[in-house]
C-alpha cells in the first residue's frame, strides 16, 4: 500500500512539473516588493499578506474571514493568563521537517525577543511552554480577548531550520541584523520559495505535501513587483500579468472597455475620515476671535452636513467606495447599522448650525491631507475644501507626501486632518478605541493626538481590553463608537475600495482586509 | 604632474562629501522613515523608540558624522525597506544600470551619427526637415511619457516587446546580465530607447553642426579641388573630424544617463540603481537615498577628473596652471 502510494504521488508529481509552464501559472503584479522574507523583522501588511503563501499561523481567517484551525486544531483557555493549543500532526515544513510544538516555542521566542521589529503583534505573550510534542501552552501578562485575532498574523518558523542557518535572531534594521531568514524561507505553507530577485520577481511553487487539500489549482505562482501604475496597467493588458493588486480607479473604465480583462472592485474595511483638533484654544489657521470653533460640536455637525459625499463618490471616486457614518466599516466587530448614520448633505442646516455656534460668517481652518496614501486623496480634500468655502469656511489645504503628514498630525501641528484606518491586523473594534478615541496616554491613544478625551470612552478601553467574555466585550465596544458618532469625533467620509484587476480566466476572491490569499485562486 | 593628480583627488574628495552634507540637509524635507517602518498602531512609545534606535533624533551633523565614520569603513548601514546591507543593494544594481547605460550609449551614437551626417549632407532635404522636427519633440518630450508611449505601443497594441522587467539575467560571478538571453535583449530594447532618445537628439545635431562646418573648411575645399570621390571626403575626412567632440560630450554624458535613468528605470521597472533609489525616497530610506547620491556623486567627479587628466596629458599648459 505504501508503495502503490509513493508512486502515485510519483506519478502525480510529474503530472504536476509537466503542467507547470501552463495556464496554472499566477503571474500576480503588485505595487511594491515585500520589505523580507523574514516574517518577525517587518510591521507592513503587503509583506505578511505575501508570507502567508509560505508560513502559516497556528490560527487562520477563512474565505468569510472567520477563525479557523491552521497549524493549531483546539485552542482553550485553562487559567485566565494561560492558553492551551492542540497542534496539527503530521504537518511538514517545506524541508520536510516535521511540525511539533519545539517550533512554536522557538518562533514565539524570536518573535517575542527585545529586538523583533515585529513584537508589537504579539503583545502580552510572555511565552510559549511545550507540554508534549503536540500540546504547547501560551502564557499571557494578563487576560487578552484579542489572543487569537493576533495569533493569525503569527507565522510559524521550524526551530532545526533557525538553529542550523543561525538566525535564531530576528532580523532587524535598527540593530543591524540580516540573517539567513531575510532570504530564504521554510514554512508550512501551501507554496514554497523557489528564487527571489528583490525588485524584480519572486517565485513560488506548490507544496505538493501541504497538510491541507487545496482548492487552488496552482502550481506557481510569480510575484513582479510593478511600482508604476501605467505600466501595472499595460502589463495586464499585454497578457504579461494576471491580476494587478491595486488597479487605479480611473483606468476603470479602460479596463471594463479591454478584452479579456476585468476590474474587482469591493469595500475595503479602510474607513477615510477627518481627525479635528481640538487641543488648542485656537486653530493654527486663523485665531477665529480667540476661539477653537471645532470644540463645538454644532460646528462639527455641520462640516459634516455640508460634505456631499454622494457628490465626491460618483466623480472621484468612480461610485466605488461605501459612504460611512460610523469609524468602522461593517464587517469589523463592534460595528451596528444604527450607529453609520451620516446627517443628510444640507447647505441651509449646517449654516445655521454654524450661525448658532456663533460663527455666522464661517471661521478659518487648515485642512492637512496625504497625497500618496489613501485612494484619490488629494482630490477627495480639494473637494470638500471647496464644499465648506460653501458655508463660509475658509480652508488652507495642504496635501502632501505620508512621510511628512502623519508626523505633523502627530505633533498636533494640524487642525483638521485626513487618516484612515482599517483595524487591522486585529480587525476588531477596539483598534479605533484604544488608538483613535481614548486619551492619549501610556498604550492609548497612539493615534488620538487631536485632544480628543471622553472620561467614559476611557473607561470602557480599559474594560475592553481585559473582557474575556465576547458579548459584553462588543457591548463596550459598541457604546464607545457610539459615543464618538454622537460627539463627532471624527467626521467619516467612506470605506475606500479595493481595487484590483484580472485577467477573465482568473478566479480571485477579494478579501476586505487586502490580503491576497491565492490558495483560494483558481486559473482556468 | 603628481601634485596635480592629488589636488584633483583632493578636490574630488571634498566635493563627494559636499554632496553627502547637502543631501542629508535634504532628507528632513523627505519625511520621517518611522511612518514606513511601524505598524499602522503603533503606539507613541514604539514610535519614538523606533526613532531614538535609527538615530533620527541626533542633530543633523551628528547624523551626518555617524554616517561618513561608518562609509569610510566600507558600512553604508542597512536599507530600511529592503533590510539588507546597502553596500549589497548597490552591487546587486550597478550591473542592471550599467548595462541599460550602455544599450542607451550605442544606440544613441548608432542612430544619433547617421541621421547627423545625412542631416548635415542635405540640410535642406524632406528626410532632413522630418529629422529636425521629429528630434525637437524628441528633446521636450517628458521620459516617462515617451516611455508609457512606447509600452502602450509595442507591449500593449503590437506585443512584440515586454512593457516591463529585465527578462532572464545569467550570473557571471557578482554581475548580472541580460545580454545573454533572448527575453533580456528583448526587455531592454524600449528602456534604453527611452533613455537614447535625448543622447541621440543631442549627437545628431551635433555631428550635424561639426560636419557643416568641416565640409566648408579649407582643407575639404583642397581635397575636392584634388578630385577626391565624395564618399572618401565625407566619410574620411569629414566625419572621422567632426567624431571627435561628439565622443567626448557622450562620455562626460555617461554621468547624466545615470542620472536620467530614474525615471526611465521606474517606468519599465528595470531593476537598476535609479529604481531603488526613487523607491527609497517613496520609503525615506535614509541609507539608501545617502549612499546613491554620493555614488552618483563620485561617478560626476570621477569622469571629470579623468577628462581634466587626459587634458593635462595633451595640454601642458593645463598643468602649470592647475
Amino acid at each position: 500500500m505504501k508503495l502503490t502510494n509513493t508512486i502515485f504521488s510519483g506519478a502525480l508529481c510529474a503530472a504536476l512539473l509537466t503542467s507547470a509552464a501552463s495556464a496554472e501559472t499566477l503571474r500576480w503584479a503588485n505595487v511594491g516588493d515585500i520589505l523580507t522574507l523574514d516574517p518577525y523583522a517587518h510591521t507592513e501588511s503587503g509583506t505578511s499578506s505575501f508570507l502567508h503563501h509560505i508560513y502559516e499561523p497556528l490560527v487562520r481567517r477563512d474565505a468569510e474571514l472567520k477563525f479557523e484551525p491552521a497549524l493549531a486544531l483546539t485552542w482553550e483557555v485553562i487559567e485566565p493568563t494561560r492558553v492551551r493549543f492542540t497542534l496539527r500532526e503530521g504537518v511538514t515544513f517545506h524541508d520536510g521537517a516535521p511540525f511539533t510544538s519545539a517550533d512554536v516555542v522557538a518562533s514565539v521566542t524570536r518573535l517575542t525577543h527585545p529586538d523583533a521589529r515585529a513584537r508589537g503583534n504579539l503583545a502580552g505573550v510572555a511565552r510559549a511552554e511545550a507540554v508534549d510534542d503536540y500540546t504547547v501552552d501560551l502564557v499571557l501578562n494578563a487576560p487578552d480577548p484579542l489572543l487569537i485575532n493576533k495569533l493569525t498574523g503569527v507565522f510559524i518558523m521550524d526551530e532545526e531550520w533557525l538553529v542550523a542557518n543561525d538566525a535564531t535572531l530576528p532580523g532587524n534594521t535598527t540593530t543591524g541584523v540580516v540573517t539567513y531568514a531575510s532570504d530564504h524561507a521554510n514554512g508550512t505553507g501551501p507554496f514554497m520559495l523557489e528564487s527571489r530577485q528583490p525588485d524584480a520577481r519572486t517565485v513560488l511553487t506548490a507544496n505538493p505535501d501541504w497538510w491541507d487539500t487545496p482548492i487552488h489549482n496552482l502550481t506557481r505562482i510569480e510575484f513582479l513587483p510593478i511600482n508604476s501604475d501605467a505600466t501595472r496597467v499595460s502589463a495586464l493588458l499585454s497578457g504579461e500579468v494576471d491580476v494587478i493588486t491595486p488597479s487605479p480607479l480611473q483606468d476603470t473604465e479602460r479596463l471594463e472597455a479591454a478584452e479579456g480583462v476585468t476590474p474587482l472592485q469591493n469595500p475595503s474595511l479602510r474607513t477615510i475620515m477627518f481627525g479635528l483638533n481640538v487641543a488648542r484654544d485656537e486653530l493654527h489657521g486663523g485665531p477665529n476671535g480667540g476661539t477653537n470653533p471645532l470644540r463645538d460640536v454644532r460646528v462639527r455637525e455641520a462640516l459634516w452636513r455640508a460634505i456631499d459625499m454622494e457628490a465626491i463618490n460618483s466623480r472621484v471616486m468612480r461610485g466605488k467606495a461605501r459612504i460611512a457614518g460610523s469609524i468602522i466599516a461593517p464587517p469589523v466587530p463592534g460595528y451596528e447599522a444604527e450607529t453609520d448614520v451620516k446627517p443628510d448633505y444640507d447647505v441651509e442646516a449646517a449654516k445655521a448650525l454654524l450661525a448658532e455656534a456663533g460663527y455666522p460668517d464661517g471661521f478659518a481652518t487648515n485642512l492637512d491631507c496625504t497625497n500618496d496614501r489613501y485612494i484619490n486623496d488629494e482630490e477627495i480634500c480639494l473637494a470638500i475644501a471647496s464644499m465648506w468655502a460653501g458655508i463660509g469656511v475658509d480652508v488652507e489645504l495642504t496635501a502632501q507626501t505620508r512621510s511628512n503628514h502623519f508626523p505633523k498630525v502627530d505633533r498636533g501641528e494640524t487642525d483638521i486632518y485626513m487618516i484612515g484606518w482599517a483595524t487591522l491586523p486585529a480587525m476588531d473594534g477596539f483598534s479605533p478605541l484604544s488608538q483613535m478615541l481614548a486619551t492619549r496616554e501610556g498604550d492609548y491613544g497612539g493615534n488620538n493626538p487631536n485632544g480628543y478625551s471622553n472620561p467614559r470612552v476611557d473607561e470602557i478601553t480599559v474594560m475592553a481590553a481585559s473582557e474575556v467574555d465576547n458579548d459584553k466585550r462588543i457591548a463596550l465596544i459598541e457604546e464607545a463608537i457610539q459615543i464618538a458618532r454622537d460627539e463627532i469625533a471624527y467626521i467619516p467620509l467612506h470605506q475606500q475600495p479595493l481595487s484590483w484587476a484580472a485577467r477573465d480566466n482568473v478566479e480571485i476572491i477579494q478579501f476586505p482586509d487586502n490580503y491576497f490569499r491565492a490558495w483560494h485562486y483558481r486559473v482556468n | 604632474m603628481l601634485p596635480f593628480l592629488i589636488r584633483r583627488l583632493g578636490q574630488a574628495f571634498l566635493v563627494v562629501l559636499t554632496v553627502g552634507l547637502l543631501s542629508f540637509l535634504m532628507f528632513r524635507f523627505v519625511g520621517d522613515p518611522v511612518v514606513s517602518m511601524s505598524r499602522e498602531d503603533a503606539t507613541v512609545a514604539e514610535r519614538e523608540a523606533l526613532r531614538e534606535s535609527l538615530g533620527l533624533n541626533d542633530p543633523v551633523p551628528v547624523q551626518f558624522a555617524t554616517f561618513i565614520g561608518r562609509a569610510v569603513q566600507g558600512d553604508f548601514g542597512i536599507s530600511y525597506r529592503n533590510q539588507r546591507p546597502v553596500s549589497d543593494l548597490i552591487a546587486e544594481r550597478l550591473p542592471a544600470t550599467l548595462e541599460l547605460v550602455f544599450a542607451a550609449t550605442v544606440l544613441a551614437l548608432a542612430i544619433g551619427i547617421p541621421l547627423g551626417v545625412v542631416t548635415a549632407l542635405r540640410p535642406r532635404g524632406a528626410l532632413s526637415n522630418i529629422v529636425q522636427g521629429v528630434s525637437l519633440v524628441g528633446v521636450s518630450t517628458p521620459t516617462f511619457v515617451t516611455g508609457i508611449m512606447l509600452i502602450l505601443l509595442f507591449a500593449v497594441t503590437l506585443r512584440w516587446l515586454p512593457s516591463f522587467g529585465r527578462g532572464e539575467t545569467v550570473d557571471l560571478g557578482w554581475w548580472s546580465t541580460g545580454f545573454l538571453s533572448a527575453s533580456g535583449w528583448r526587455a531592454i530594447f524600449l528602456p534604453a530607447l527611452t533613455l537614447a532618445l535625448f543622447q541621440m537628439t543631442l549627437i545628431m545635431r551635433l555631428v550635424r553642426a561639426e560636419m557643416i562646418e568641416i565640409l566648408q573648411s579649407d582643407y575639404i575645399r583642397f581635397a575636392r579641388a584634388r578630385g577626391l570621390p565624395d564618399r572618401s571626403i565625407h566619410y574620411r575626412l569629414a566625419l572621422k573630424n567632426a567624431l571627435m567632440p561628439v565622443l567626448t560630450i557622450t562620455g562626460m554624458q555617461i554621468g547624466g544617463l545615470i542620472a536620467f535613468a530614474i525615471v526611465t528605470e521606474s517606468v519599465f521597472q528595470w531593476p537598476g540603481m535609479g529604481l531603488l533609489f526613487i523607491q527609497a525616497v517613496q520609503f525615506v530610506d535614509v541609507p539608501v537615498m545617502a549612499a546613491y547620491l554620493m555614488f552618483v556623486g563620485l561617478v560626476f567627479v570621477a569622469l571629470n577628473a579623468a577628462v581634466d587628466v587626459t587634458y593635462a596629458l595633451v595640454d601642458p599648459r593645463l598643468r602649470v596652471r592647475g
